[in-house]
């Protein structure tokens, strides 16, 4: 009985299952973004129907602040601009700039994040909160469950700086990187329909 | 501290309530005494609860499933002993309140904690061995998929003795469910217990549709599935694309609920109609998903006991399909009573009526299938048939009611309940029972008793006869569902002869149950040694009963869609392999376990205002995830030699088999 050849497939069997695993993983968070797309789906489809129905409320030219939207939806895109840099520096595996890359990100996000929740506070202090009308219902759910999205992507990506100066890059760290670069990406596009159906043909009177 | 929950919400004075919670607590008492006795806790938590063993979570999930189609059972015999009585001047032994109650919780859980976890855990039990894979794709995932189900039906329970249910039906009726009429904390518990589980079904969808896609046996390509999977497939794609649907009406009525917007009412902009439309454009596909997987274990059956290829397979697979996609466009049949166009009522009728030409095609399949087979009329065998014969019933008058005038008529009335009923039952309900017949050596390692199983058949099956058959009398009589008292003297013969039926299924359940504890009495008797106990087509009977961890350790080789049957033509099967090598699996996790805990503390918080839990549950289940996010050591090793050991030990009972048959062969 030859242990060094247990050995060997024993460490060659692992890690053939690790890059198996890795793969199916960023397989099934594609699935798993697409689930998610079905819930933004029903939102906006929600949104379709109710976002006419004021109930003698506020509308949406009364309440939408178009510049500021601008700057929140800036901080928004660059941001993905900046986790795409941090990635491109992954690959060169650049531990300070992958750092560097999703600070930068993360302050972004929290800045987005940081806008909405000014935004709703307003609204809700000047009576245009969600239990305002069927308009309101919708707008603060579709709105605020992208929000409550980013808010998630921006734990996981504190975890994930942790995890980068604790473990560095192995291959699941990155793995998860990559993920999260989808997520993050896909939150991106959902918002540019938020931003495009909600708030520009609002403001236009067109929804 | 306690939120709204007062002593007072525990219903003390009622005593058919305080009945069912007695004897289900005392029952609760006993099996935790038990276990405690025979000191099996550790055993429970480590080879179970923490397992993440597909063929272990398969059997939790039938378990969890069998003893809720108890609960369920007993709320339909409950409701057909109600209409028996109440007609005229007698009101029954139930309050309109919770007669409400009852046919609510029925629906809820027959639908959400029976069919979904008993599909699912065959699903669990045989998807990865049919495809010659060693475990799913994400293990840990499965394990929390199985608990936060188990917490919804935890949910369910609770109900029962503390507060009341939700008296708005399973589908939810807009605006009644809403806080205006419903103060109550009944559509909460509703709610929270189908919220639970139905993300619970939206992890396993993508589970299992990344198991199949990616952890296929080489050789295997997608027309060599075996159908069974093939129907899991499809029914992973339905659980991935209409399930959030679900989770997202939900969260709207928990936002009208708790935060006084305005999505379902009937004031301030709220639109009643889009409940309707979300709730059916999940629950239509969620027909399909609980009943594809049965037309699965019946394909995989009646192949199997008529000693022939599987008639069609192409056009079942493709039958299947287009029965996936076909789904998603008929959800406006559920209400076709809405006030739409007629054009919009004529499209989801022709659809409708579209989806029957896939299905009929699948019946043709099967009786080809059996048409100058070999047959063996065992219990699976037997569901199958008895499945063939009924269901058409119901198809028929499924088509009945796609045209919208004709569904005017009946619209809501007991002859909905009837066709659904002939559905649900022999379409899903049968091929799960079938497929518990079929594949419970698989995981036991012996046969079930073949005579409490045909009794168990005969009794569903007159008994469903006898009990729906006057449902459709009673609709074209014009009687609406859900009536807890009538004043239609006519009506109640009718309804006299359903609740003798509902008694008849009683005595199937009984035969099951007793099935069950002969068989396992009897177990030396009925042995499965070689581990193909059925002389088998596909991959799952290649392996032992039970199969060890590792399912298979050297990966097959797939060339045919039967690929165990070619090999047992070929004179290949059961050779040793040259070599064994080390094996890597998941090790068992305790996450699964402590987020279906969390979830159920966070669900029951929510319902009673206990805000402070309900925020230290929901921290609880993030700080959770990610635990298992960060956790990198997931993975341990069977080293080759033990393999070698366990396959040979199982060689040598082959062997002991083929010789003892093959003496009496000689003998005889």
């Amino acid at each position: 009985m030859n242990t060094d050849i247990t050995n060997l497939d024993a460490a060659k069997a692992r890690e053939l299952e690790h890059a198996h695993h890795l793969e199916m993983k960023t397989f099934g968070f594609w699935i798993y973004l697409m689930s998610d797309l079905v819930i933004f789906s029903v939102l906006f489809a929600t949104f379709a129907v109710h976002g006419k129905n004021y109930a003698g409320g506020p509308t949406p030219q009364q309440l939408y602040d178009i510049p500021y939207l601008f700057v929140e939806t800036m901080f928004l895109l660059v941001s993905s601009v900046t986790y795409g840099l941090s990635m491109v520096a992954m690959q060169h595996n650049n531990k300070k700039m992958v750092l560097v890359g999703l600070v930068i990100t993360f302050l972004l996000g929290l800045g987005f994040v940081s806008m909405e929740i000014h935004e709703f506070y307003g609204m809700i202090m000047s009576n245009a909160g969600p239990d305002r009308s069927g308009y309101l219902s919708s707008f603060f759910t579709l709105v605020g469950t992208h929000g409550t999205h980013v808010s998630f992507g921006l734990l996981w990506m504190g975890i994930m700086m942790y995890q980068v100066v604790k473990r560095g890059f192995t291959a699941e760290v990155r793995s998860r990187l990559m993920r999260l670069s989808l997520f993050w990406h896909f939150l991106d596009i959902v918002w540019v329909g938020v931003f495009t159906v909600v708030y520009l043909l609002g403001w236009m009177g067109v929804s | 501290m306690f939120g709204k929950l007062q002593l007072s919400d525990i219903p003390y004075n009622d005593p058919i309530i305080m009945g069912a919670v007695v004897s289900s607590t005392v029952l609760a008492l006993v099996i935790i005494a038990l276990i405690t006795y025979y000191k099996k806790w550790g055993y429970l938590w480590t080879e179970w609860f923490t397992s993440v063993d597909h063929k272990k979570i398969g059997v939790m999930y039938i378990i969890f499933a069998l003893v809720m189609l108890l609960r369920g059972f007993a709320d339909g015999i409950m409701m057909r002993a109600q209409q028996a009585m109440a007609a005229g001047a007698d009101h029954g032994y139930l309050t309109p309140h919770h007669y409400d109650q009852i046919f609510g919780s029925h629906g809820t859980i027959m639908i959400i904690f029976v069919a979904m976890p008993f599909i699912v855990g065959l699903m669990n039990l045989v998807v990865p061995l049919q495809i010659g894979a060693r475990d799913v794709a994400f293990p840990v995932m499965n394990s929390i998929s199985l608990w936060l189900t188990v917490a919804g039906g935890m949910i369910m329970m609770i109900s029962l003795g503390v507060g009341e249910f939700s008296n708005t039906g399973w589908t939810g009726i807009a605006p009644l469910f809403e806080k205006t009429y419903n103060p109550g904390v009944g559509v909460d518990y509703w709610m929270w217990a189908f919220q639970l589980a139905g993300i619970g079904s939206t992890l396993t969808g993508i589970n299992f549709f990344v198991t199949i896609v990616k952890m296929r046996a080489p050789g295997m390509k997608f027309m060599k599935m075996p159908l069974f999977t093939w129907t899991a497939l499809t029914t992973n794609v339905l659980m991935i694309l209409s399930f959030p649907v679900i989770t997202v009406a939900l969260f709207l009525l928990t936002f009208d609920r708790y935060l006084g917007m305005h999505f379902f009412t009937n004031a301030l902009g709220g639109n009643m109609m889009m409940w309707n439309n979300l709730f059916w454009m999940w629950g239509h596909p969620e027909v399909y998903i609980v009943i594809l997987p049965a037309f699965g274990v019946f394909s995989e059956v009646v192949a199997t006991f008529s000693k022939k290829k599987l008639f069609g397979y192409t056009s079942l697979v493709y039958a299947t399909a287009v029965i996936m996609f076909l789904s998603f466009t008929v959800w406006l049949h559920h209400f076709f009573t809405m006030g739409n166009t007629p054009d919009v009522n004529i499209f989801f009728g022709i659809t409708t009526m579209m989806i029957a030409i896939p299905t009929g095609v699948k019946v043709y399949d099967w009786l080809f299938t059996m048409y100058r087979g070999k047959i063996t009329f065992t219990t699976p065998m037997y569901w199958t048939m008895g499945f063939l014969t009924i269901f058409v019933i119901g198809g028929m008058t499924g088509v009945l009611m796609a045209i919208p005038p004709a569904d005017f008529v009946v619209h809501n009335s007991l002859f909905l309940i009837a066709h659904f009923h002939n559905m649900l039952i022999p379409g899903a309900l049968f091929g799960y029972l079938a497929g518990l017949n079929y594949w419970f050596p698989k995981s036991f390692g012996f046969k079930l008793n073949e005579t409490w199983g045909k009794l168990s058949f005969w009794g569903w099956t007159v008994g469903f006869i006898v009990a729906f058959a006057p449902l459709y009398v009673l609709g074209f009589m014009g009687m609406p569902r859900r009536l807890a008292h009538y004043d239609n003297m006519a009506w109640q013969p009718w309804l006299i002869v359903a609740a003798v039926g509902a008694l008849i299924i009683a005595f199937g359940i009984f035969a099951q149950l007793v099935q069950l504890f002969l068989s396992i009495k009897d177990r030396k008797k009925n042995m499965d040694v070689t581990g193909d106990p059925w002389d088998g087509r596909t991959l799952e009977w290649m392996t032992s009963s039970p199969p060890p961890d590792y399912n298979f350790a050297i990966i097959p080789k797939v060339d045919e869609l039967d690929e165990f049957w070619a090999m047992k033509e070929k004179g290949v099967a059961y050779k040793k392999p040259k070599k064994y090598f080390d094996i890597v699996m998941p090790k068992n996790q305790p996450h699964g376990v402590v987020i279906g805990v969390l979830a159920t503390a966070f669900a029951f918080a929510m319902v009673w205002y206990i805000w402070w839990l309900a925020i230290a549950s929901l921290v609880g289940m993030i700080v959770t995830v990610i635990m298992i996010g960060a956790n990198d050591d997931m993975e341990y090793i069977i080293p080759a030699d033990e393999v070698e050991r366990i396959e040979n030990e199982h060689f040598a009972k082959v062997a002991l088999a083929q010789a003892n048959v093959n003496k009496n062969e000689t003998e005889g």
